[in-house]
């Protein structure tokens, strides 16, 4: 194999279905062939079986709404929040100075270790909820951000200089466009991120939400009722990236080169 | 010369600081250009050329000197009458070229369909007609740095620093761009500051050439370039175009 040497479409359409395909035969293998007991880990005919049964006899359907509204939810808040923030720290110094201490230490504090206070202050309702979300995302998006902004080719904000741009014109004309394209990718990973959130914070304290769902079938020891959930959240998260993906194809036609 | 000179440098230094440490780029630069003249600066690489023109655009303070530009005769004003070709095309990629050449217009509110029309007969000129709404992508390194340069003349400067805008050209494209550059300082009456490492291109162009020594610069000479316009390619045949070219390779010590 040459390094970097890209493939063909249609073979790396194969390649990557094959492993889904050889993941469930080793899946299938080891249930079936009784290598490991129901008890742990349904098999995968157990397992569509329960999920149909969720979807149409428990109303999962609901729960699977409430989960992805939670998601957008607490990402759009901290995308609106952090995004400009971010976009500030990096253009201007002394905002920079001020809040990076502070942003840089938020962000080692682990969401989760805050669903206990978040309970105390806000309750279990949707509140608490979009507040690890929250939590988690926002100081990400700022950091991620500024760094993006800040570096920006200075030799592209001097050539903009001796174009007649402004100072408030170079944040809108050469620091934004130059960064548009990664703030889309940054977005989109931290949309990956809110989701395993949103998990955490419904399997505890939670009356609805995939992770709701998942925490119940555990106390019914329905391992096929947890897989399912779990490989329906992967689902959504695959089509939310490809979604993402190809929205930024769409809006910078010009950064792929 | 009695004249009151359009650019007036003296014993302009420039210090680059990084921390505690400071690095000379430039020593002391001592020359004046009169209104319309077109000065070839040549000088080993990293010996302060791009730095002068960073300065005399107004995009880094100076640390000791004099830096003047603008004359009774000729004002300037640093934010409309600046035109720069940078080493690099430095285009916006997110712009399309027609955009990218217009932006100097946009942003000084130029009126803006004579500015486009302006913008396309300036891609024409540096043959770019047909890539008018392709992205920097798209384009060749030579063909983004002709972009480059016909963005530098849309908004109508009356001081254009060119810093080797001809670099990234074959020698045929670089001989063609030199008498299309002589046309246009010939019919607007621009001053021009032109950077390059080329010693023929220096005297074929320059009403003067200004030579730096390894850095931080220090002026070595400058002097008048005493050859008739319009200049023409055989012009390089020329004695004292051979005593020019001998002149500044001495300098450099390469003689
Ligand atoms: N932004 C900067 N910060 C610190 N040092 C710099 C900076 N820009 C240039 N220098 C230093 O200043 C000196 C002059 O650089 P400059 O770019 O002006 O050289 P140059 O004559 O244009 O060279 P070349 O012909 O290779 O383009 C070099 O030693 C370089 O290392
Ligand atoms: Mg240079």
């Amino acid at each position: 194999m040459t390094p970097l040497k890209p493939v063909a479409p249609g073979a790396r359409v194969a390649l990557g279905v094959a492993f889904f395909v050889l993941f469930f035969a080793a899946w299938a293998a080891a249930t079936f062939g009784g290598y490991v007991s129901a008890t742990f880990l349904a098999d995968p005919a157990t397992m569509l079986r329960e999920g149909w049964s969720l979807l149409a006899v428990h109303g999962f359907i609901k729960d699977i709404l409430v989960t992805i509204w939670r998601v957008l939810g607490g990402f759009v808040l901290a995308a609106a929040l952090g995004v400009p923030l971010g976009i500030a720290m990096g253009a201007y110094k002394p905002i920079e100075a001020f809040f990076e201490p502070f942003v840089s230490f938020a962000r080692y504090l682990p969401a989760s270790a805050f669903i206990p206070l978040l309970i105390l202050w806000a309750g279990t309702g949707e509140a608490q909820k979009l507040l690890v979300i929250f939590v988690g995302s926002f100081f990400q998006v700022v950091l991620m951000v500024a760094v993006t902004v800040g570096n920006t080719r200075r030799d592209l904000v001097e050539a903009a200089y001796t174009l007649g741009v402004t100072d408030r014109g170079i944040v809108r004309r050469v620091l934004l466009p130059s960064s548009a394209p990664e703030m889309a990718e940054i977005l989109r990973l931290v949309l990956g991120w809110a989701w395993t959130y949103v998990i955490v914070a419904e399997l505890i304290g939670s009356s609805s939400g995939i992770g709701h769902m998942i925490m119940d079938s555990q106390a019914l020891l329905n391992t096929g009722q947890i897989i399912f959930g779990i490989i329906v959240i992967g689902f959504i998260g695959l089509a939310s990236d490809f979604l993402f993906k190809a929205l930024n194809r769409r809006l910078f036609p010009w950064s792929l080169a | 010369m009695s004249a009151e000179p359009f650019i007036h440098l003296a014993g302009v230094r420039k210090v680059y600081r990084r921390g505690k440490t400071e690095h000379a780029a430039i020593s002391d630069a001592t020359f004046d250009v009169m209104a319309g003249e077109l000065v070839s600066l040549v000088g080993p690489s990293g010996c302060g050329k791009s730095t002068l023109l960073k300065l005399l655009a107004g995009l880094h303070a100076h640390d000791g000197g004099e830096v003047r530009i603008g004359s009774g005769a000729h004002s300037f004003d640093p934010a409309r009458d600046v035109g720069m070709v940078f080493q690099a095309p430095l285009l916006l990629k997110w712009r399309r070229i027609l955009e990218n050449v217009l932006l100097p217009a946009e942003i000084l509110g130029l009126p803006m369909a004579a500015a486009r029309e302006r913008a396309r007969a300036l891609l024409a000129l540096v043959g770019l007609s047909g890539s008018e709404d392709k992205y920097p992508y798209e384009l060749s390194g030579g063909m983004q740095q002709r972009a480059a340069i016909a963005r530098s003349l849309v908004h109508d400067p009356k001081l254009v620093l060119m810093d080797e805008p001809f670099g990234a050209l074959d020698a045929l494209t670089r001989e063609k761009m030199n008498l299309e550059l002589l046309r246009i300082w010939k019919e607007a009456g621009k001053t021009i500051i032109f950077v390059t490492h080329g010693i023929s291109e220096a005297v074929f162009l320059g009403t003067r050439v200004v030579v730096f020594t390894a850095g931080p610069a220090r002026m070595a000479d400058n002097f008048q370039i005493d050859l008739p316009y319009p200049r023409t390619l055989d012009l390089k045949t020329h004695e004292r175009f051979g005593e020019y070219t001998r002149r500044i390779y001495k300098l450099l010590g390469l003689e």
